[in-house]
């Protein structure tokens, strides 16, 4: 009798939206199978810790004020007297840092198998811009919570953003909202972190998940194996075995290693020694502070950043640069640099932790 | 596939239990919980006549104890009862109209003023309001 | 005759300043070329007060600074150096009169030396004594600096090193009979620390107790009364205690007795009591009533700062499993006023009073034991939800495990070469 309910559900529905044939098109779906293949599964779960992010997020909402007299407390209040307020705020922050680790994961392993070839170069375009605009999302949560650390690690990062040249001080009032952090700037990056930036991400999600639905996997150069599994339902199932394994991970992690709420911030206290920005702009923060102050009588400081603007430039535009890739043959030259990158973004980061006054 | 094996089974089971796992946190979450958060900006510090003339009170405000003070003259005062000394609670003393504190003999008239001792900045005040039968105290801004 | 001189000097400093814009100092200038003893004023008086004040070397020591001549220089009217018992009256030349210093200085005091001769040192130097203290011994000569700056040797964190620098010198101090471990102590005590680590300035110093200018062993009676400039309240509960009229008719000092005078250490219950330590059993032998009401007391605060310890530690196991408990550890602030309070009440010697203190403080560590026992339980559920719910998703990641297994061989063997479900890439 069930099944014969759901039959008629989904007949009806199909004459509507007209679901079958897209259900068509996702049963020949494959995915090739071979010994690399195991790296396509961090796209999924890149998606699948996003979900996470909105579910969690949404939550958060519902609780949050984002006042400057308020907005500490009422984290306070998720944390303690919220049932379960302290696991959906643990789970959000946690697992927005393993979603930016996992981001460079996914990116870097794109890059080392070549998948940003012809014709997946906007794939790999739009995958850039949501890795920054995922850093822009945790930059701009991070201050929500109103602590010590989150107020004086914006004004460090505001501070360098302000240091660039011509632009510079125009674009630090508009993040701001103001000449400093204030109220103003606690509803701008709220505004950033609810509204703008995931209508702005999800958008480009969807542009990435559509192109990698329609050109499905690219396969590593001189990859001679034909094997391939069907998308729905076996790798499906794989993605989610993955996605469980997480879900475990964060668990343990949201019980054992709660997220801390820390102290209210107040303005006119010190910045407190060791400051740092979260971990995944550590790698940039201190490629500053070792630049020298002047290189040939430019100051050090805004060349580091015109440097990295230029060279986050040059590897958005990697498809494109990357002639013997687009013509598939082996690109040794553009491993080599994805590898002298990867090592030095892995250097920067653990030397940030590692040496106490760089 | 047509034929529902074990696995399957178990499959579907262990996905409404994990489904459940998830879902009843997210249900408790919701529901509101027994006391609200209030803004830690605005407080009622007591009720009107709870106070006599020249008496004070220390309520909670945020995460610091605040003192209320009824004049004699009946005018309501609020400030932080946390001294800017070491930190220790100020108490209203009647007979000499000032607000003392205990630990190393600090006086602050009123106003918040330092009038004797250690203490080296003056206490924050608070606006108070009268609605209805609350008095409000909330920070100034 | 004095006072005429110093009107003199009064009235040319006064134009100093604008001497000094363009004006030869031949002092200077020879000093400077000088060795050891004789050119460190030079390079000292730079950062000196009185320079401020538009005052040079021969406004002290009088002087011909036109001059580069040596003999020309040393005039009718130069000074020299005085001698050490001298200095006072030298000093005190400008310093003691109220006209000459309201014309630089008018909120400066002027009473320096007249406190001075009432001190022992003054009185000691009137009997001829030249080693004791004099302005330069503390101010310094030539490098003189406002109280109010970090760096002057009359700042209240270099006094004991300025007091010390005679006080704890045992040869200097042998023929007075006066020990020399006073700074020591001091520094071993908590207003040391306040003053020290916490940089708290309003923290005693040997000046605060002892006397500035005046500077006096205090009388045992006067002792009592320098503290309770600050501790008030246990001055008060002693004043109102049975042990005031019996420390008066001994005639002994009052708060020294049990907490020391240079080596205050910080107090605590261990003082209190008949055990090991406890400064009661000084004087009240077992059996003697104050005996019995100093083990009662003890005895009522340990419970007390028992429960308390407790309480605070269950929280704190709390806190480090990750709940929350800032409400708690608020109220707990409350419970710790009332022990604080409790203690600072034993020296008004009341049991009965300290148990009423101690039982309002108990009631409310009761709700707080509540909070923080909730507290622990929480985190258990927490981690009872955890373990629960990875077993869920490890059962749920073995079905899906075994699910992909069958699915792979299903299409194994289904499969052939060009067989549906595989297509060449």
């Amino acid at each position: 009798m069930g099944k014969s309910v759901a039959r008629t559900v989904w007949e009806f529905l199909d004459e509507r939206f007209l679901i079958s044939d897209l259900v068509g098109f996702a049963r020949k779906k494959t995915v090739p199978e071979h010994g690399r293949s195991f790296w396509y599964f961090f796209g999924g779960i890149c998606l699948f810790l996003t979900a996470i992010q909105v579910a969690t997020g949404g939550l958060l909402l519902l609780y949050y004020s984002p006042q400057v007299g308020a907005a500490h407390e009422s984290v306070q209040f998720i944390m303690g007297g919220v049932k379960f307020g302290w696991l959906i705020r643990s789970v959000h922050s946690w697992t927005a840092n393993i979603l930016i680790g996992m981001m460079f994961v996914h990116m870097f392993s794109s890059f080392f198998l070549k998948a940003y070839r012809k014709p997946r170069e906007l794939t790999w375009m739009s995958g850039f811009a949501l890795l920054v605009l995922f850093m822009a999302f945790g930059f701009s949560g991070y201050l929500l919570p109103w602590n010590e650390l989150s107020y004086f690690a914006t004004r460090v990062g505001t501070d360098i953003a302000g240091s660039l040249p011509l632009v510079g001080s125009w674009l630090k009032t508009v993040i701001l909202g103001g000449p400093d952090i204030s109220q103003a700037t606690l509803s701008r990056f709220y505004w950033f972190h609810v509204a703008l930036l995931p209508v702005v991400a999800l958008t480009l999600v969807a542009v990435h998940v559509i192109l990698v639905q329609t050109l499905g996997m690219s396969k590593p150069i001189g990859e001679r194996g034909t094997r391939e599994i069907p998308f729905f339902p076996d790798f499906i199932y794989k993605d989610a075995l993955g996605w469980t394994l997480i879900l475990v991970l964060v668990g343990v992690l949201c019980v054992f290693l709660p997220w801390e709420i820390g102290t209210k911030a107040d303005p006119l206290s010190s910045t407190p020694l060791g400051i740092k920005p979260e971990w995944y702009f550590t790698f940039m923060f201190s490629t500053l502070k070792i630049v020298p102050a002047h290189i040939f009588s430019l100051e050090g400081e805004k060349l580091a950043i015109l440097g990295f603007l230029a060279g986050g430039l040059l590897w958005l535009l990697v498809p494109f640069l990357d002639r013997r890739a687009r013509r598939g043959e082996r690109s040794p030259l553009f491993t080599w640099i994805g590898l002298a990158l990867a090592v030095y973004i892995v250097v920067m980061t653990v030397l940030t932790y590692t040496v106490p006054r760089l | 596939m047509k034929r529902r094996s074990a696995i399957d089974l178990f499959l579907g089971g262990s996905l409404i239990a994990t489904i459940a796992a998830f879902l009843y946190p997210v249900v408790r979450y919701l529901l509101p919980p027994k006391r609200p958060s209030e803004s830690q900006d605005t407080v009622v510090a007591a009720k009107t006549g709870e106070l006599a003339p020249n008496s004070a009170k220390v309520f909670r405000f945020g995460s610091a104890p605040a003192i209320l003070v009824n004049t004699p003259e009946g005018k309501l005062v609020a400030l932080t009862a946390v001294c800017t000394h070491l930190t220790c609670t100020v108490r209203f003393e009647a007979e000499t109209e000032t607000l003392f504190c205990p630990c190393h003999n600090g006086r602050f008239d009123l106003g918040g003023n330092v009038l004797s001792g250690p203490p080296p900045r003056p206490l924050e005040t608070f606006a108070v309001t009268v609605s209805g039968s609350d008095i409000v105290v909330s920070r100034r801004r | 005759m004095i006072f005429r001189g110093a009107r003199l000097l009064a009235a040319a400093s006064l134009f100093a300043p604008l001497l000094a814009f363009g004006q030869k100092n031949g002092c200077v200038d020879c000093h400077s070329q000088l060795e050891g003893n004789l050119k460190a004023p030079v390079a000292a008086y730079a950062a000196d007060i009185h320079r401020e004040f538009g005052l040079s070397c021969r406004d002290c020591h009088g002087g011909n600074a036109g001059t580069d001549d040596i003999a020309l220089a040393k005039d009718k009217s130069f000074k020299g150096a005085p001698t050490k018992a001298k200095i006072p009256l030298f000093c005190g030349g400008c310093h003691a009169n109220a006209a000459v210093m309201r014309a630089s200085n008018p909120s400066l005091r002027t009473d320096q030396l007249s406190q001075y001769e009432t001190s022992r040192h003054g009185q000691l130097l009137k009997t001829g004594d030249t080693k004791v203290a004099v302005c330069t011994d503390c101010h310094g000569v030539h490098g003189i600096l406002s109280a109010r700056l970090p760096k002057s040797r009359t700042f209240p964190w270099n006094i004991p090193q300025t007091c010390g620098r005679c006080h704890a010198d045992k040869g200097l101090m042998e023929s007075y009979k006066i020990p020399t471990d006073q700074v020591d102590q001091y520094m071993a005590g908590v207003h040391a620390r306040a003053l020290f680590e916490k940089k708290d300035l309003t923290a005693p110093v040997c000046n605060s107790c002892h006397g500035n200018h005046g500077a006096f062993p205090p009388a045992a009676s006067s002792v009592a009364s320098v503290c309770r400039q600050c501790h008030a309240s246990a001055g008060e509960l002693f004043s109102k205690s049975p042990h005031k009229k019996a420390f008066d008719d001994m005639g002994m000092g009052e708060c020294d007795a049990c907490h020391g005078n240079h080596k205050i250490l910080p107090p605590s219950t261990a003082m209190i009591g008949t055990g090991e330590g406890a400064v009661c059993v000084q004087c009240h032998d077992k059996g003697s009533r104050g005996f019995e009401v100093a083990g009662e007391i003890r005895r009522t605060l340990d419970i007390f700062t028992g429960r308390y310890g407790e309480v605070e530690s269950l929280l704190s196991l709390a806190k480090r499993k990750g709940v929350e408990v800032s409400d708690a550890e608020y109220s707990l602030l409350d419970v710790h006023t009332t022990l604080v309070s409790a203690e600072n009440l034993t020296h008004g010697l009341d049991a009965a009073e300290i148990g009423k203190a101690v039982t309002d403080g108990e009631t409310a560590l009761l709700g707080v034991r509540a909070v923080a026992v909730a507290a622990l339980k929480e985190a258990r559920f927490r981690r009872e939800g955890l373990a629960v719910t990875t077993a869920i998703l490890a059962l749920f990641a073995v079905a899906l495990a075994l699910k992909v297994r069958r699915m792979a061989r299903v299409r194994r063997g289904a499969a052939g070469p060009g067989a549906p479900g595989t297509r060449p890439s």
